[in-house]
């Protein structure tokens, strides 16, 4: 059942007909993709969720394609884990981690968004889709892109790590490193979507593309046995996740799938490029720009498009934002797989830091339910931790080599 | 003088269908003045009630952001390239 009604402008309201473009004609502002939930009243139930296959799917009436997904039909529904470890260390109840670090197929949750905004670039009949990318959605489009028979071109900052520029480059698309910051390879690349007739993701099909990051949160819901969670915490670059996941929980409330919990939505930043998390705490809506400077490259947006919603959907939902030095998200990224076997790219350590300090502040309290995001796998960030892991001692191929070693960790053999 | 600025696809309608047109003005303001006096309507895209440039539009002047130079007052010589350009996500 199709249930999409239009494109709607986010500013002024302004509706236009399902087509590849992204910016309201008459104000700039930016398009959404709207939906006549009526038509799913008695249909959309959660035997029905539960009786599809495990994968992001499953919700596929809450997303904007046509029929059957073309690209991309095994993404999604990545494990959320309750992670008894890190509440001990971090002195809270009840805290859950959803592990898009193990996302199909290239390990973060921009497979999502871009199993979306591809089988909708094939239903529009484009040949060639692109992106611009801090890295993990090129590796995302380039491996879609690949698996659905469609060229690709990805755009990149040109110092990645190169973990994401070898994890684009393998699935044979045309990686272009630009010099300059995220914020230049966006606008190159709007001005490139306009000029060469390409479905890029994140700009002529970004409405589309966006609403894939909705069943992030529609799996939490479910796989809390249909419930919200009282707390979310995010990790925020445009902000669009945060407004996405806001926006999931809205639908299964207005669709009776689970009652309202009042959730709040936390966001998560580094300190350098900390846009949105700055306009939170400075109490205004007015998002400044910043030359981003960050370890946590996937994050380094300082011009948010999204930063407005995302504030406002912070402060409407009672939630905050917080921001940690690049130290903090090491620590932070080393504390997760220290205790939980989940190792985080950057991006992840920065929302678990970000939680450690709301909670240390107050701001998220210890005996309510926290689901945090993690987004990226950190195998693709290797160089954010290399000095900050303990190297391999190495010793000869001999037992009494290794017996001495084993006495001074404090074992003794058995008996 | 005179400074090249590029329409993107969205306004394209307004110029006639040209991803570029060349307009007279000693900075920004006057830039986005003139573009109104060439092809009425860009204005209200461009700018909201108060003039100011609109939260969703961002404006390069030779590649820099003008929110990091002198936002509308920032000024312009000739051969210098604009830039109009609607905000995009990536990232989170």
């Amino acid at each position: 059942m199709n249930i999409v009604r239009a494109l709607k402008c986010r500013e002024c309201g302004q509706e236009y007909d399902i087509e590849p473009t992204h910016v309201c004609e008459f104000c700039f502002g930016p398009l959404e993709v709207v939906y006549d939930y009526d038509k799913l009243d008695g249909y959309f139930t959660r035997e029905l969720i539960e009786s599809r296959p495990q994968t992001m799917w499953r919700y596929k009436e809450l997303l904007p394609i046509n029929g059957e997904p073309t690209v991309g039909a095994q993404n999604g529904f990545t494990p959320l884990v309750r992670a008894k470890n890190l509440e001990k260390a971090l002195g809270v109840s009840e805290l859950y981690i959803k592990n898009d670090s193990v996302c199909y197929p290239t390990l973060s949750f921009k497979d999502r968004v871009v199993s979306v905004a591809l089988s909708k670039a094939v239903e529009f009949g484009f040949k060639t889709v692109a992106c611009a990318s801090t890295g993990n959605l090129a590796g995302s489009v380039a491996a879609n892109a690949a698996a659905a028979g469609l060229e690709s071109y990805v755009f990149i900052p040109h110092d990645l790590e190169q973990g994401k520029v070898l994890g684009a480059g393998i699935f044979g698309t045309r990686i272009i490193g630009i010099k300059g910051k995220y914020d230049d390879v966006n606008r190159l690349c709007s001005e490139v979507a306009g000029k060469y007739g390409w479905a890029f993701v994140n700009v002529n099909v970004r409405p589309f593309y966006a609403e894939g990051s909705k069943s992030l949160g529609y799996e939490v819901m479910e796989q809390l046995g249909w419930k919200a969670p009282k707390h979310i915490v995010v990790p925020m670059a445009s902000g669009s996740l945060c407004t996405k996941i806001d926006k999931s929980i809205k639908e299964f409330i207005k669709l009776g799938l689970i009652e309202d919990n009042n959730t709040a939505m936390y966001g998560a930043q580094a300190t350098g490029c900390s846009p949105i998390s700055r306009s939170v705490k400075d109490g205004t809506d007015l998002i400044h720009p910043v030359i981003a400077d960050t370890l946590a490259k996937s994050l380094a947006i300082g011009n948010p498009a999204d930063g407005f919603y995302a504030n406002r959907v912070i402060n409407e939902s009672g939630g905050w934002a917080e921001d940690i030095s690049d130290d903090e998200v090491v620590a932070a990224m080393k504390l997760l797989a220290e205790t939980e076997g989940i190792f985080a790219e950057t991006a992840g350590g920065v929302t678990l830091g970000c939680a450690q300090k709301l909670i240390e502040s107050g701001r998220l309290p210890r005996d309510e339910s926290i689901v945090l995001c993690i987004t990226g796998n950190g195998l693709k960030t290797q160089e954010a931790i290399a000095d900050a892991i303990n190297k391999p001692r190495i010793i000869d191929a001999s037992l009494k080599d290794f017996d001495a070693l084993a006495e001074a960790d404090g074992f003794e053999a058995a008996a | 003088m005179s400074v090249s600025v590029r329409i993107p696809t969205p306004l394209r309608k307004l110029t006639g269908g040209a991803d570029e047109v060349s307009i007279e003005g000693a900075n920004v303001g006057e830039i986005i003045d003139n573009l109104e006096a060439a092809h009425p309507g860009l204005k209200e895209r461009l700018c909201d009630e108060a003039g100011e440039i609109r939260r969703f539009v961002n404006v390069y002047v030779n590649d820099e952001d003008v929110r990091f130079l002198e936002g509308r007052a920032t000024a312009l010589k000739d051969g210098d390239e604009v830039s109009i350009v609607p905000a995009i996500a990536g990232g989170c």
